[in-house]
């Protein structure tokens, strides 16, 4: 008998509240769990958009087209008998996102403490001050913004303009020259570094004061002060910044999409992965070998966030004297 | 006495210096947007020789031809569609991810930390798993090229990230108002309606302005899911002034239309900041 009330009085006393639930339930379910499944199967299928009635298994053939490359064959033989060929840009959108991710969030997250430190001193028009930094990330992630860097980029752009003004020549075009084109995306997501300020402002501001006057009287100085001190009562703040900033860099599409044309830029120097997938998935309609690629990119983003967490153990410290 | 003033000399100095370099790198961050508004206003020719800030010649034929538009529609309509857009974007996240926030600060109920284990990890997955499928999806209801793609998930709750921000916030109310509301014959719908809606606005509100600007900017799913020009977002409509190979026909219209592009945020951030400061600090909003 207890079993047969069971189910009934589960339902009275959580009814309501998962009422409440019931729209994340559903997005959860339909718009995330359920889709992840499919593309998960789609990775192993030679899924295409257009033609989905001749959609066949071929195992591990979208993961062999990735990595083919690294075992040093150019095509090979899927499990249906079709000869594939392995993907040639795959390698390179892989180091281009990991040269982009490696390389600005370290920066930004440099730039952001450093400013932000700058701005918690007892300084008057702080509050100004941190509105005006955070104008970039404001506006950033935006299509104009994406138009504008072209611009300012370009040959004959404003850089080179103001360059050519201090006297420098032979200037490059910097967007058109493989060289630099990704150290311009680098450089614009530096630029707004504003969000990651805003948060080591708040975690500055909660470091009592008390603890640099005793370090002042044992007489330590301020470099001293910065790695006694500063940084261990940030390093959750510090962990909290870089997990989020480098899965979000993981991601990136946008600007990389507008400033390459809709393609990875010359000789693919700015191929994101995102917009590799996007290419693939869109242009080509790839989308079983879109799916694969999006789930080798989880697993990137989670071996990653994971590494950083298993790190932490070193270096972030909760509380002091505790 | 001396060594005190000359103390506070040595600090005043040192804030003033600080002042200084403050102000100077702040210049030069703000300086591409403000070339981007003064340029927008320069004639067409001038705006590629001239770095300087202070026009030689001021005119508003590029927003006039900016205003044009693509294939038909005029930037007026553009955005319009954008207003559209995120005010049901807008009312989308404030009903679902207040319901979903409330269930889980305020509600016990069976399953509540194992479900809000998967919200924090779905936090985190990076959307392009979903992707494929979700257009799929979309395309078999026969959504794709109307909003619905990009505004149905709205009203279930998707961004997690603005669950866990009201989860946060509601946390934080005291048990007590829901008690004494609840001897009063209120029920749990009443105790959300009437107390914990009110007291959660300041959460709320950054959740309206997240979620406005982020749909204003998103550009990604404009891509996939709006094919016909007279449907056009404005930020869909500003990747039209870019040609495929990356070259930019009229630069004084792509100019003056990226500066409208960026009113609505400027107004936002300036009449609301301590929601944007709060927002970012409490739970790092991405940016």
């Amino acid at each position: 008998m207890r079993g047969m009330s069971g189910i009934p009085r589960f339902f009275r006393r959580n009814a309501v509240a998962y009422l409440f639930l019931a729209p994340w339930l559903v997005g959860f379910l339909v718009l995330t769990l359920y889709p992840m499944v499919y593309s998960l199967g789609l990775s192993f299928t030679d899924y295409d958009f257009t033609q989905p009635d001749s959609t066949q298994w071929i195992g591990l053939g979208n993961y062999q087209k990735m990595f083919g490359s690294v075992f040093g064959y150019d095509e090979f033989t899927a499990s249906t008998g079709e000869v594939m060929r392995v993907d040639p840009y795959y390698m390179k959108s892989l180091s281009v996102t990991f040269t982009y991710v490696f390389v600005s969030v370290p920066l930004k997250l440099v730039f952001a403490l450093a400013v932000a430190m700058l701005m918690n001193q007892k300084l008057r028009g702080v509050p100004f001050y941190r509105a005006v930094y955070y104008i970039p990330t404001l506006l950033g992630g935006s299509i104009a913004i994406a138009v504008l860097w072209r611009k300012l980029f370009e040959k004959d752009g404003l850089v080179n303009g103001v360059l050519a003004g201090l006297g420098f020549s032979d200037l490059p075009g910097w967007i058109t020259n493989p060289n630099y084109a990704l150290g311009t995306l680098i450089l614009l997501t530096v630029w707004q570094f504003g969000s990651s300020m805003i948060i080591f402002l708040a975690g500055l501001k909660q470091i009592p004061e008390e603890y640099y006057d005793a370090a002042r009287v044992d007489g330590a100085n301020r470099v001293q002060e910065f790695f006694a001190i500063t940084i261990p009562l940030l390093s959750p703040v510090i962990l909290f910044n870089l997990v989020m900033q480098m899965i979000g860099a993981f991601q990136a599409f946008t600007q990389a999409y507008i400033i390459g044309g809709g393609r990875g830029g010359v000789l693919n120097s700015t191929l994101f992965y995102t917009l590799h997938l996007y290419i693939q998935g869109w242009t080509y309609h790839e989308m079983g070998y879109a799916s694969a690629m999006a789930w080798v990119l989880l697993l990137i983003i989670g071996a990653f966030t994971a590494i950083v967490f298993r790190s932490s153990k070193w270096w972030v410290s909760y509380g002091v004297g505790e | 006495m001396a060594s005190g003033s000359n103390q506070k000399l040595i600090t005043a100095v040192r804030h003033g210096l600080t002042h200084l370099f403050i102000i100077a790198l702040g210049l030069l961050m703000i300086y591409p947007i403000v070339w981007m508004i003064v340029s927008s206003f320069k004639p067409n020719n001038m705006i590629f020789s001239d770095p300087g800030i202070i026009p030689k010649a001021v005119t508003i034929d590029n927003y006039i031809t900016g205003w044009r538009g693509y294939a038909g529609s005029t930037f007026g309509r553009f955005f319009a569609n954008s207003l559209m857009m995120c005010a049901v974007a807008v009312v989308g996240n404030l009903i679902s991810c207040s319901m979903a926030a409330y269930a889980f600060a305020r509600l016990k109920f069976a399953g509540r930390n194992f479900w809000f284990m998967i919200m924090m990890i779905t936090l985190m997955l990076p959307g392009h798993v979903t992707l494929v499928p979700r257009y799929i999806m979309f395309n078999t209801f026969g959504w794709v090229g109307s909003y619905l793609p990009i505004l149905v998930p709205k009203f279930l709750a998707t961004d997690a990230f603005f669950v866990f921000l009201l989860v946060q916030f509601m946390r934080t109310l005291p048990k007590e108002v829901e008690e004494a509301a609840i001897i009063d014959g209120c029920g749990k719908l009443g105790v959300y309606l009437r107390i914990i809606i009110p007291l959660a606005i300041p959460a709320l509100v950054t959740t309206a302005l997240f979620t406005f600007l982020w749909t204003w900017d998103d550009f990604f799913n404009h891509l996939l899911y709006l094919t016909r020009p007279d449907s056009f977002t404005v930020s869909r409509a500003l990747r039209t002034f870019v040609g495929d190979a990356g070259a930019v026909s009229n630069w004084g219209g792509a100019l003056a239309m990226s500066t409208l592009s960026v009113i609505p945020a400027f107004i936002l951030f300036f009449t609301l900041q301590k929601y944007f400061v709060q927002g970012i600090a409490t739970t790092g909003i991405k940016g």
